[in-house]
């Protein structure tokens, strides 16, 4: 059995742990890190960017069977339109080849040492990782656990044969011909809305009353209408029962009590991600539970002294983003730097078609506070670079307080509106008032404008509407 | 439609100026023939100001605080018909205001008509945040402080690490930005105020400074305060008066049944004081005097007016019983409680606010052990009232117990000689200690 020791380990790849290793690198830490698969977590191997490959591909694709079809209004046509979904997901993996590659490289240039196995705690100092050569003890002063997240599965329709999670989703050969879609969150509508582009035929089924239920209906309203023009069919309060004996259906009781079946040739299970507390030896240091997730303080430490937790085991927002930001503060932690959580907004972003952001409170949050609002909404119906775009669905709505105008938090729903996010953040960030917003120059044309217009409109004076 | 001026009318009593104590009426206010408009202070009196004519607010031309002289024009109302203006006459209104400058406030910017664009700009330059460091560590929050409780101080990212390498929680600093936004000079200003107080305490520090208006009733307070002491070197005589007597006759006066008819108040102290006083100024008229020090002449009176310093809810008044000289004990405590009713429901008329010639303090229950009345300019001298207390008393072979109270007295050295203060308070004392002596001629 080897041993090493280090002053700070991670555990897990992810976004969340590959950025707390390389910052930890950075500043001169000792720092090794532990992944059982390739560096990027979910992530990058199947999780946002290569979603965001394949909803490219299924827009590109969309864009082009209106050329074909002769219903383009930009006076383009083409003959023949066809997927090889098979040298997509070649091209999706070239891309995350590429990344992977990018991430160790920039581990190693940072001098963090990648242990490849997975790794198990034996006491709160002390880890073992079974890698391919053998057993690997690490000691560290400092452990930080990045262990991420998983697809949820239900009981009744376990992951295998038809019933695939989002990671098999994307890396399918073929476009299947009746895709249903059990859970309506932005996992299930982003990639529900990839396939029917590409050509299957989509149901979505969802418990609540209403598909992406945690943002408001205003924000959904746009992309709900685009679920009905591509043909998408969602039954909501509607629960997931089965699959069906044959088990090329799902079995459905629908919101009025009935039993329906609903054909299918895959049927992808998107109810939700949960930690992953399991096979890392969490029951060798008792760590304090928040719920399923591992409880951490305003520094990520844990209950026990030296054990950082970041990312999606420490609870939602289940985002990158998030985790890399608690990555990053906990390096500078260990470093020696004082830190401590203090972000105004972790932005989030729906890749479904039109695209959503939310960024800081939306206004029933904002009014619970119990202050007075101001709500400034712009559509992008009125907004030049949309129309070019063909992008008029959606708007910018900005959310501020009405004594002093600060801003509190930004919505926007409408074509590539994931862009505006860093505006959005920044504006949070800098504690922003209305008045900075609009008295900013926001370039001509550009979708951006919408955000000055819906600041200005909240102050009373819009020019464009 | 035409513009109606209305000017500061005379008050009275050859008063050249008065200070505006509050508007009734804004900018946009419709207002009613006789409705009142504002309310200005003189001396002692306040008059409200009524409207002659209907119309509209157009214009105020004070604030309040604002020492305005009689004849400026107040208010400009927008009134149907021709109204007092004529057309072509504002360059002649304007030099009407131009005359008394120092008297006459900054007109309201938002009031002021597209002539006078200069004010606003005024304005503008005061509130622009001096760059200096030290004044904008003076200078309270522009807006949002106090922060409420529980919220997050407004900070960009770079701010907040800063502060948190520097170790300032940055819920101390009162951020002079927009919305309270703390900015790296307000962390600059922070740091120069040097150590700051233990936080280990837990207890906040309040940065709050509260601008508050010297106006009204409080300028006068001050003004006269201000008045007294500077011209006046008190010399403060404090004696104790053995009142056990004193409280049983007016225990036992209290308890006697009210002949009927005859309106009989409960007797409190102040009544046998100022029937001692009396006495007393009998012996020695000078200590019943004004002194016009300008003139240097000391005005001898021969009536009795006692003024009795009173708490009301806006400041201290001074009611004056007249004549207490040709009142009894008894129509010295009715004059006293309809005096100190007035007062306290500000319905006290200027006259009885005013015009005495000695006067007595009492803080009652708080009366304390011992006080440094300020005289009441240009009076002479003071009496002041202190907490009545069982004390032991040493009577030769024992100690008894005694109702003790002490007389804080001051009183004009310029006039009035120690030794003829001492003649007065021990007359005083030997009247209140065997007070069947007040009631002896």
């Amino acid at each position: 059995m080897k041993e090493i020791s280090c002053k700070l380990l991670v555990i897990g790849a992810g976004p969340g742990g590959y950025v707390c290793a390389i910052r930890a690198g950075q500043l001169g830490i000792d720092t090794v890190i532990v992944e059982f698969g390739k560096p990027g977590g979910t992530c990058l191997n199947v999780g946002c960017i290569p979603s965001k490959a394949l909803i490219h591909a299924a827009e590109e694709f969309e864009k082009a069977s209106h050329m074909a079809g002769g219903k383009s209004l930009l006076g383009i046509s083409i003959a023949t339109l066809s997927i090889d979904l098979e040298t997509t997901v070649a091209w999706k993996d070239g891309i995350v080849s590429r990344l992977n590659s990018g991430v160790a490289g920039l581990l190693k240039k940072a001098g963090v040492k990648t242990v490849h196995g997975w790794a198990k705690f034996r006491d709160g100092k002390t880890v073992e990782v079974e890698t391919e050569t053998g057993m690997q003890v690490v000691r560290a002063e400092t452990v930080v656990i990045a262990t991420g997240s998983a697809s949820v599965e239900l009981p009744s329709l376990p992951f295998g044969g038809r019933v695939i999670s989002s990671t098999e989703a994307l890396a399918l050969s073929e476009v299947p011909e009746r895709l249903a879609v059990v859970g309506g969150g932005y996992i299930g509508l982003e990639l529900g809305i990839a396939f029917a582009k590409m050509g299957a035929s989509v149901t979505v089924v969802e418990a609540l009353p209403r598909v992406l239920a945690q943002y408001d209906a205003e924000l959904t309203r746009p992309v709900v209408k685009r679920l009905t023009d591509l043909g998408i069919e969602v039954l909501v309060g509607a629960k997931a029962k089965g699959l069906s004996t044959k088990g090329d259906a799902l079995l459905v009781e629908t919101k009025d009590g009935k039993n329906t079946k609903i054909a299918a040739d895959r049927i992808l299970v998107t109810v939700g991600r949960k930690p992953v507390t399991e096979g890392w030896g969490l029951e060798q240091i008792d760590l304090d539970m928040a719920g399923k997730f591992i409880r951490i303080d305003d520094q990520c430490r844990t209950s026990m002294r030296g054990v950082f937790a970041i990312g999606d085991v420490t609870g939602e927002p289940m985002l990158a983003h998030r985790a890399m930001a608690q990555g990053e503060m906990v390096a500078e932690i260990v470093a020696g730097h004082k830190r401590s959580w203090d972000k105004r907004s972790i932005p989030a972003i729906c890749f479904t078609d039109p695209e959503l952001v939310t960024a800081g409170l939306s206004p029933e949050k904002a009014k619970a506070l119990g202050g007075e609002i101001k709500v400034g909404q712009f559509p992008f119906a009125a907004n030049g670079r949309a129309m070019t775009k063909l992008g008029e669905e959606g708007f910018v709505r900005v959310v501020a307080r009405a004594d002093n105008h600060l801003v509190l938090g930004i919505q926007a729903v409408g074509q590539g509106v994931s862009e505006l996010s860093a505006a959005f953040g920044l504006a949070l960030e800098m504690g922003a008032r209305l008045e900075d917003i609009a008295g900013t120059i926001h370039a001509h044309p550009t979708q951006g404008e919408g955000f000055q217009e819906a600041a200005l409109k909240a102050l009373g004076h819009a020019l464009h509407i | 439609m035409g513009e109606h001026i209305i000017k500061l009318p005379d008050v009275g009593e050859g008063v050249a100026e008065a200070e505006l104590v509050e508007w009734h009426v804004k900018v946009g206010d419709l207002v009613r023939e006789d409705a009142v408009l504002a309310a200005v202070m003189t001396d002692k009196a306040t008059v409200e100001i009524p409207s002659p004519v209907d119309g509209e607010v157009l214009w105020l031309g004070a604030e309040i605080g604002d020492t305005v002289a009689i004849g400026s024009p107040i208010v400009r109302l927008k009134v149907a018909g021709e109204g007092n203006v004529k057309a072509g006459s504002e360059p002649a209104e304007e030099g009407v205001r131009a005359e008394p400058p120092a008297k006459l406030a900054t007109p309201k910017p938002e009031a002021v008509p597209a002539t006078a664009k200069p004010a606003p700009k005024a304005e503008e330059a005061k509130a622009k945040p001096s760059p200096s460091i030290a004044n904008s560590a003076a200078r309270p929050s522009v807006s949002g402080a106090p922060r409420p409780e529980g919220e997050k101080p407004l900070a960009s990212p770079a701010i907040r690490l800063r502060a948190k390498e520097a170790g300032i929680d940055l819920r101390q600093i009162a951020g002079s930005g927009p919305a309270g936004r703390i900015s790296h000079e307000d962390i600059d200003a922070f740091l120069a105020r040097g150590p700051q107080v233990a936080r280990t305490s837990g207890l906040a520090r309040n940065e709050t400074i509260e601008d508050i208006k010297v106006i009204g009733l409080r300028r006068k307070i001050a003004e006269k305060m201000a008045l007294a002491k500077s011209r006046i070197p008190h010399i403060t005589y404090v004696e104790e008066i053995d009142v056990t007597a004193l409280e049983e006759l007016r225990a036992a006066l209290n308890k006697e049944k009210r002949p009927a008819g005859a309106e009989r108040p409960k007797l409190t102290l102040l009544p046998f004081l100022m029937r001692a006083m009396v006495k007393a100024i009998a012996d020695q008229p000078q200590l019943n005097a004004l002194f016009d020090d300008e003139a240097g002449i000391i005005h001898q009176h021969g009536g009795v007016h006692i003024g009795i310093a009173a708490q009301t809810p806006s400041g201290l008044v001074v009611p004056v019983v007249r004549h207490a000289e040709a009142r009894d004990i008894w129509d010295c405590a009715a004059e006293l409680n309809r005096l100190a009713e007035a007062a306290k429901s500000g319905t006290a008329t200027r006259d009885e606010l005013s015009g005495s010639t000695i006067t007595i303090t009492s803080l009652g229950a708080m009366g304390g052990v011992a006080t440094t009345p300020v005289i009441n300019h240009p009076e002479v001298a003071i009496v002041g009232v202190n907490k009545m207390m069982v004390r032991p008393l040493w009577d030769g072979t024992q100690f008894i117990p005694r109702k003790m109270m002490n007389l804080s007295s001051s009183f004009d050295h310029r006039v009035i000689d120690g030794w003829d203060a001492a003649v007065f308070i021990q007359r005083i004392k030997t009247l209140l200690e065997t007070p069947a002596m007040i009631f002896v001629d």
